[in-house]
């Protein structure tokens, strides 16, 4: 345990969430992803937003921005773009990535740019104290849902394959093996990767609609989850309406960043001498990626 | 060397100064009449190696700025009122996690859509106060193209010189007009650095002077490995609700910009010295103004101009003496009254403050403020 120590910030812990909250389940399958795939520490940057999951960033030892509610992609697109070297990392929950953030999600997904966003997706706003989201299902109670959620939910994983990504994977903080495993190919994807990480919250969403402590949240999250790769040998009454986890979409396609520093090249070639572009030149020497 | 003449739009003279300054990374969103600026930095940037992408809105486009100013780069957009507006709140996070970036605002007769073709001077105050909390800001306005270089180029020096967020507020006849710029030699100016840290060993991202000092940056990806937040953070950067700690913070945030107010101060000022009634303005407004201006004087009216290029730190003690003679004080600006309510404040209140608003997407005619002069006298 020492050596997954070493990826925090011991100072800065203990942590605020919740006891019995699903999130730090996430971060520890995210560290030995990391660790396993023996990634430079000073290679990573981790970009979060808002919200509970995204306090995740403090407590790890990298490059760590936390930043405005729902913008913690477009701020990573800067970074990434700015230093394409670099792993970028976005960790994000269900109301900062879908609700306020959907734009960005979407667009970054479009242009494949090589971020791997992992969404902790626990049905509600937490740090807020319970509001529905746009992954509370229909029908379920939440603090601004007292009569029921009328509204209905995004399938995140759908709407990332849709807008593009090339990696689309989901876990549980149940199934945690899954989870790292799936965390460790989506860094390793060249391209927009989403990990959805369905976590229990028990203080909101477990009160609020009566399913129990931690446990209890935990069990219904796994009982409404099949693998994906069971599907075809289960019968339909075991598959329906469940949400399918494992790897779910898999493609490839031109990265962005690499896409642009080809066609910089490109006109850097055309254009040789009518600009100078030494980086000594343009006070940026350290930085001249 | 041999003189280098341009014909230069004011978007495309902003955008050279940028490049002059070492400009790297821009991210905007399309808007009238800031539209020539992204469309230039598409252009030039990849020659130099530097990045363009446009992003999907504005609120975007300033978020990647300050992800790639937090990489290492210098980094630029460009927008108007409405995308002004949008990029509020990630301003204020620029402001204090101290992280430089330079916004050009074109301004465009508002409230919301309002005339996007045509000038205003609305955002003034929102230039200001836009973003929620007290935080410091820069704002320079250029008064014509060659100040769209100057100015753009002086915005990147102080972003980067004191981690601060700097807008270039002009508006839409400054960016869309064409004048001469004899350009500035490449050698006269010295390209802005940012002071970078020496070793990551006890490195602290928020440690400086109480008394407006300024932190040592450290680039991402470049082994420090730091926390950067939008909560309110101690030196270390780590989260705090420590009132000690927040006071400290916000008070050297303030303190950074107050203290270098002669540094930051810069306008042009024409026959003050013993004027009788001077008009203070800013921006295009200030053209006509000034054209006002020397046609009273040459009618033997002691007439003085004040043109105002930053515009915050409001320079509230060179106004006073530049204004100190003058029995009335002229403002004339495309909006109801925001430079005005300023100009009230700073002079004392024996002297009368005329304000002098349009808001129809006209500029100023001389004329208009020629007869406020006359009526002054």
């Amino acid at each position: 345990m020492a050596e997954f120590l070493d990826y925090f910030r011991k100072e800065r812990l203990p942590h605020i969430w919740c006891p019995g909250c699903g999130h730090g389940t996430v971060v520890g399958a995210l560290v030995r992803a990391i660790d396993k795939l023996g990634l430079d520490k000073n290679n990573i940057v981790l970009v979060s937003g808002i919200g509970c999951s995204s306090r995740a960033v403090g407590y790890l030892d990298f490059d760590t921005l936390h930043t405005t509610h729902g913008r913690a992609i477009a701020f990573a697109t800067g970074v990434k773009l700015a230093r394409p070297n670099l792993h970028v990392i976005v960790l994000t929950g269900d109301g900062d990535c879908a609700a306020i953030g959907g734009n960005h999600f979407i667009h970054a997904a479009r242009r494949n740019i090589d971020i791997t966003t992992i969404i902790m997706n626990n049905s509600i706003y937490g740090m807020t104290s319970g509001q529905y989201s746009p992954t509370t299902p229909h029908g379920m109670y939440a603090t601004t849902a007292p009569y029921g959620n009328v509204e209905y939910d995004f399938d995140l994983c759908e709407l990332a394959e849709a807008a593009g990504a090339t990696y689309v994977a989901r876990a549980t903080s149940y199934h945690v093996t899954l989870l790292e495993s799936l965390i460790e190919k989506a860094i390793m994807n060249k391209g927009f990767s989403v990990v959805e990480a369905l976590t229990q919250c028990p203080t909101y969403l477990g009160r609020k609609n009566k399913i129990g402590g931690p446990v209890e949240v935990l069990n219904w999250i796994k009982d409404r989850t099949v693998n994906v790769k069971a599907v075809s040998s289960l019968p339909p009454e075991k598959t329906e309406g469940k949400i399918l986890i494992g790897e779910l979409y898999k493609t490839e396609r031109p990265e962005y960043t690499a896409s642009y520093m080809e066609m910089s090249a490109k006109v850097q070639r055309t254009y040789n001498g009518s600009f100078k572009s030494k980086g000594g030149e343009r006070g940026c020497e350290s930085n001249s990626d | 060397m041999a003189e280098v003449v341009k014909l230069l739009q004011g978007n495309e003279a902003c955008t050279l100064g940028a490049i002059a300054a070492g400009l790297e990374f821009y991210a905007g969103y399309p808007i009238t009449p800031s539209t020539e600026i992204a469309e230039m930095c598409s252009e030039e940037l990849p020659k130099i190696g530097g990045r363009f992408i446009q992003m999907e809105d504005e609120i975007g486009s300033i978020a990647a700025c300050i992800g790639a100013s937090l990489a290492g780069k210098k980094a630029m957009t460009a927008t108007s009122g409405p995308g002004f507006s949008l990029m509020q709140e990630s301003i204020g996070y620029a402001s204090l996690c101290e992280i430089p970036v330079v916004i050009i605002d074109m301004q465009r007769v508002g409230p919301s859509t309002g005339m996007p073709t045509s000038p205003a001077q609305g955002d003034l105050m929102q230039a200001r106060w836009g973003t929620h909390g007290d935080h410091p800001i820069v704002v320079l306005a250029p008064g014509n193209v060659k100040e769209c270089f100057e100015l753009t180029f002086r915005a990147f020096e102080i972003a980067e010189e004191l981690r601060v967020p700097v807008i270039v507020l002009a508006d839409e006849v400054i960016g869309h007009m064409r004048e001469k710029v004899i350009m500035p030699d490449p050698k006269s100016y010295k390209m802005p650095k940012r002071a970078m840290p020496k070793t990551p060993k006890g490195y602290k991202p928020y440690e400086a002077d109480p008394d407006g000092g300024v932190p040592l940056m450290a680039p991402f990806g470049t082994g420090y490995r730091w926390h950067c937040t939008g909560l309110t953070h101690d030196e270390a950067g780590a989260p705090t609700s420590n009132p000690d700690v927040a006071d400290r913070l916000v008070r050297r945030l303030a303190r950074k910009i107050d203290k270098r107010m002669d540094e930051l101060t810069d306008y042009f000022a024409e026959n003050t010295e013993g004027c009788e009634v001077a008009v203070v303005s800013f921006g295009s407004s200030a053209m006509a103004a000034l054209s006002a201006v020397r046609r009273a004087r040459q009618e033997g009216l002691k007439a003085g101009m004040v043109r105002l290029k930053t515009m915050w730190p409001f320079p509230d003690a060179k106004l006073r003496e530049l204004t100190k003679s003058a029995h009335t004080i002229i403002v004339p600006e495309m909006n109801l009254g925001q430079l005005a309510l300023e100009v009230e404040r700073v002079v004392d209140c024996k002297r009368k403050v005329v304000k002098l608003g349009k808001v129809n997407g006209e500029l100023f005619h001389p004329d208009e403020i020629f007869a406020a002069l006359k009526e002054a006298f």
